[in-house]
């Protein structure tokens, strides 16, 4: 039996509240199938007040064994590092000091979420509340926790980014590690399952983004990089390989990519619906392309834009379907 | 008489982060003080900013009422810019800020508030061995049918708004995803299962039946599906009589369409019925952690007490209508919407109250999302464009899961100057203002029955709110 303690740190519960959408099979089942027990979560256990204390107290003294410390949301330091931006109600303590004394006792520790990983949301617009990720402050490795940190297993924080999660990357991770796998992680600690892909992958507006058939407003179904934000092309997730909510995703529901499983994307220095240009050209190039090459593909295929797409792309459906073929 | 002090924390099972601290005299709550533990700061984040961006980062506030926040931010915008949504934008906002408030509705049910009735302490009562088979946290057989139910019901924002939660499909002139005919075909599939579902196990009844009920003593004949064991619960521990509130309901309107609200906007005083002026609303900050005066969202401010100073006690601030405390939700939608079972419910106004209004209000929600599907027409426009003033002020008022939230905005040189939100559980669970006057929740509490460290009596009252304590302060 694995034993999992989850805590709801700086943040919006939007990670619990995705993580119930988990389906087939849905998340309680999940993690009964996985063989771990949720010692204590605050939205979904039994135990209130001095029975949650006595849980969260006997885990710090070491009387019971933590096997997973699944963190949900940034961990707020201010004000002048008290961390009493959030107390810990009933404790008497901030849950930042309630974080320093339970992760030591795990044998893994995931951030659960952006904020839990690098701050996040939480941490935006000036970072009011001094907040930071478990071992990333934004993009820069050490948090809460120095870069050298690392849980009982011998790994780092594993970093599960996303605004929210899908449920099915922090499913995937817990099961992995109740069964003793190994989660091969990336350079910001993310599990490569997911973050080796690109939100880009899969997108519905791939024929667009080929012939760069630009979206100009927001309803119309051309790409969105050229002008709406979108950062599809450098944005790890599998978002448009596995759906969410039955068959969604960002771009599918028609808007941007704000590239929510990254450090830091709570501040772009631009609007999110806006595409930073210089001299008309968007700044972000997609992942990996060389910009010469990019600069003369787009220039070729947008001359080369087929009626069809390029109206398509200014619409807020298709108007021109496929032209039809007849068999020879 | 034997006096104490209890402070009841971590409060789970409520979204969010709450304390409630009670002095006990006689074995009853003489006082009670609820605390909002968790500052961020959302206001502040926001100045300074791209109005548009509001539409990213107010969602991201809560994660359970994620659209609520997302509709009040583009009703805002919407305003400073003098553009409403299409008709079909309309319908398809109001179809996914449905979905979420229904799902809402069935977590708070199933996960947050009936939990406490398999415990131990009621093991005895001629109900418990069933509320332990149906409700164990974690274990029981409904919950798990419910957090199925809602997932599938979830799609509904799969297909309309991207993913749940967060999502930036809401927009001040509609939505950005046009549904086509096979998006009408599924959602109505969609529906139609949960509706199935409702009507199997949770009600076991019609819905329209249900929605027929004229009176609470109706409503405790109802005899089917896991409502007809709330009920019988309610009445064996009296949970009618149980953290009563002072009659005084507020509610923004549900649902705008063409038509206007299809859930009323007003107010109900002491059963008089009244209209709601914006313009009467202060946000006192006297009891609160938060420097500078009582105002208008328009002209507040966020300014937080470092020093966490007394006589402060929470990081919410205490809003007020007409120097009034207010109690929001979905009992306050209904009575202001008139429906006769509220009316007749809201005459205790306690936790059978509100919990009933909530499962009234499931079932109303359903129809009327069953008639948007039905409503939506294929190849009309679903969203208009604008653009935002350089100078201007936005007001958003909408109603959450939990009742009134609204957003006021203020652009100055192309830029968010300042932006106030309210959220329901300011409202409810707001500490005293300036005059010494209690919040709903704490005056709710006063005379409730304390026994024991975690008395039951104390949660059944505080969860009947369904607070959402992460939207509270924001």
């Amino acid at each position: 039996m694995t034993t999992l303690l989850w805590l709801q740190a700086s943040g919006c519960g939007g990670c619990t509240m995705s993580l119930l959408c988990a389906e087939s099979p849905g998340v309680i089942e999940m993690l009964e199938d996985a063989g771990i027990r949720l010692l204590w979560h605050p939205a979904l256990s039994l135990e209130t007040g001095a029975e949650a204390r006595a849980i969260l107290d006997d885990l710090a003294e070491g009387r019971t064994v933590l096997d997973i410390l699944c963190v949900e949301g940034a961990i707020a330091r201010g004000p002048l590092g008290t961390g009493r931006f959030q107390m810990l109600s009933g404790t008497g303590q901030s849950l930042m000091h309630w974080v320093q004394r339970l992760a030591p006792k795990a044998r893994h520790v995931v951030a659960v979420g952006t904020c839990a990983a690098f701050g996040g949301v939480t941490a935006a617009g000036g970072n009011p509340t001094d907040a930071v990720g478990l071992q990333y402050d934004g993009a820069h490795a050490g948090g809460l926790f120095t870069p050298a940190w690392r849980s009982g297993s011998g790994a780092a924080v594993i970093n599960v980014a996303g605004c929210p999660t899908h449920p099915g990357w922090v499913t995937e991770t817990l099961m992995m590690l109740a069964a003793g796998e190994t989660i091969a992680v990336d350079g910001y600690a993310r599990p490569r399952f997911y973050a080796d892909h690109l939100v880009h992958h899969g997108c519905p507006k791939n024929e667009f983004y080929e012939y760069k058939a630009s979206a100009r407003e927001l309803s119309e179904q051309g790409c969105m990089m050229e002008n709406l934000g979108c950062i599809g092309t450098q944005a790890v997730g599998d978002c448009n390989i596995r759906p969410w909510n039955g068959e969604g995703s960002c771009t599918r529901g028609g808007y941007p990519c704000v590239n929510c499983t990254a450090p830091q994307f709570e501040d772009p220095s631009h609007a999110f619906v806006d595409t930073p240009k210089i001299t008309g050209i968007p700044v972000g190039l997609p992942t990996d392309m060389p910009k010469a090459w990019f600069m003369a593909l787009a220039s070729l295929s947008k001359a080369a834009t087929p009626h069809r797409i390029g109206t398509n792309a200014r619409s807020d459906r298709v108007v021109v379907p496929p032209t039809l073929r007849k068999p020879r | 008489m034997t006096q104490a002090r209890l402070v009841v924390g971590p409060f789970n099972r409520v979204e969010g982060d709450l304390e409630v601290t009670l002095d006990v005299a006689d074995g009853h709550v003489a006082r009670a003080q609820v605390n909002a533990p968790l500052y961020r700061g959302f206001e502040r984040m926001l100045e300074g900013r791209d109005p548009r961006d509001a539409l990213v980062i107010t969602p991201r506030i809560c994660g359970i009422c994620s659209i609520s926040q997302s509709a009040a931010a583009a009703r805002a915008l919407g305003a400073a810019m003098g553009l409403t949504p299409t008709p079909q934008g309309a319908i398809a906002t109001a179809l996914i800020h449905a979905a979420e408030n229904v799902a809402d509705h069935l977590t708070h049910f199933h996960l947050f508030f009936m939990p406490d009735f398999a415990r131990p302490d009621y093991s005895g009562r001629p109900w418990h061995l069933r509320a332990v088979e149906r409700f164990t946290a974690m274990e029981g057989s409904a919950q798990r049918s419910a957090v199925q139910a809602r997932a599938e019901l979830l799609h509904v924002m799969g297909l309309m708004a991207g993913k749940w939660p967060h999502t930036l499909a809401i927009q001040p002139g509609g939505v950005t995803r046009a549904p086509g005919p096979r998006e009408k075909a599924r959602l109505g599939a969609t529906l139609r299962a949960f509706r199935r579902y409702l009507e199997t196990v949770l009600f076991g009844g019609r819905l329209e039946d249900f929605c027929a009920l004229p009176d609470a003593a109706a409503l405790l004949r109802w005899s089917g599906g896991d409502v007809a064991l709330f009920l019988e619960i309610a009445d064996d521990l009296g949970l009618h009589s149980l953290g009563r509130g002072a009659g005084r309901f507020l509610s923004f309107g549900a649902y705008p369409t063409h038509e206007g609200p299809c859930f009323a906007a007003g107010s109900l005083m002491q059963g008089q019925p009244g209209t709601v002026r914006p313009a009467d609303i202060r946000e006192d900050l006297s009891h609160a952690w938060m420097t500078g005066t009582a105002a208008h969202p328009l002209d507040g401010m966020t300014i937080p007490d470092e020093a966490m100073g007394d006589p402060g006690y929470s990081w919410c601030k205490a809003p007020r209508l007409a120097g009034l405390p207010m109690e929001v939700g979905a009992l306050a939608r209904q009575v202001v919407d008139g429906h006769p079972l509220a009316l007749s419910l809201a005459v205790e106004g306690g936790v059978l109250a509100r919990v009933g209004a909530r499962l009234l209000e499931l079932a109303r929600t359903q129809i009327l999302m069953e008639r948007w599907v039905a409503d939506l027409v294929p190849g009309e426009s679903f969203m208009v464009q604008g653009s935002l003033p350089r100078d201007g002020i936005g007001e958003g008022l909408v109603e959450a899961a939990r009742g009134a939230l609204g957003h006021w905005i203020r652009i100055r040189n192309g830029r968010i100057a300042t932006y106030q939100i309210i959220a329901p559980t300011t409202w409810n669970f707001s500490p005293r203002d300036a005059q010494g006057v209690a919040g709903p929740l704490e005056a709710a509490l006063e005379g409730t029955p304390v026994e024991g460290p975690v008395p039951l009596a104390v949660q059944h009252v505080v969860r009947s709110f369904d607070p959402c304590m992460v939207c509270t302060v924001h």
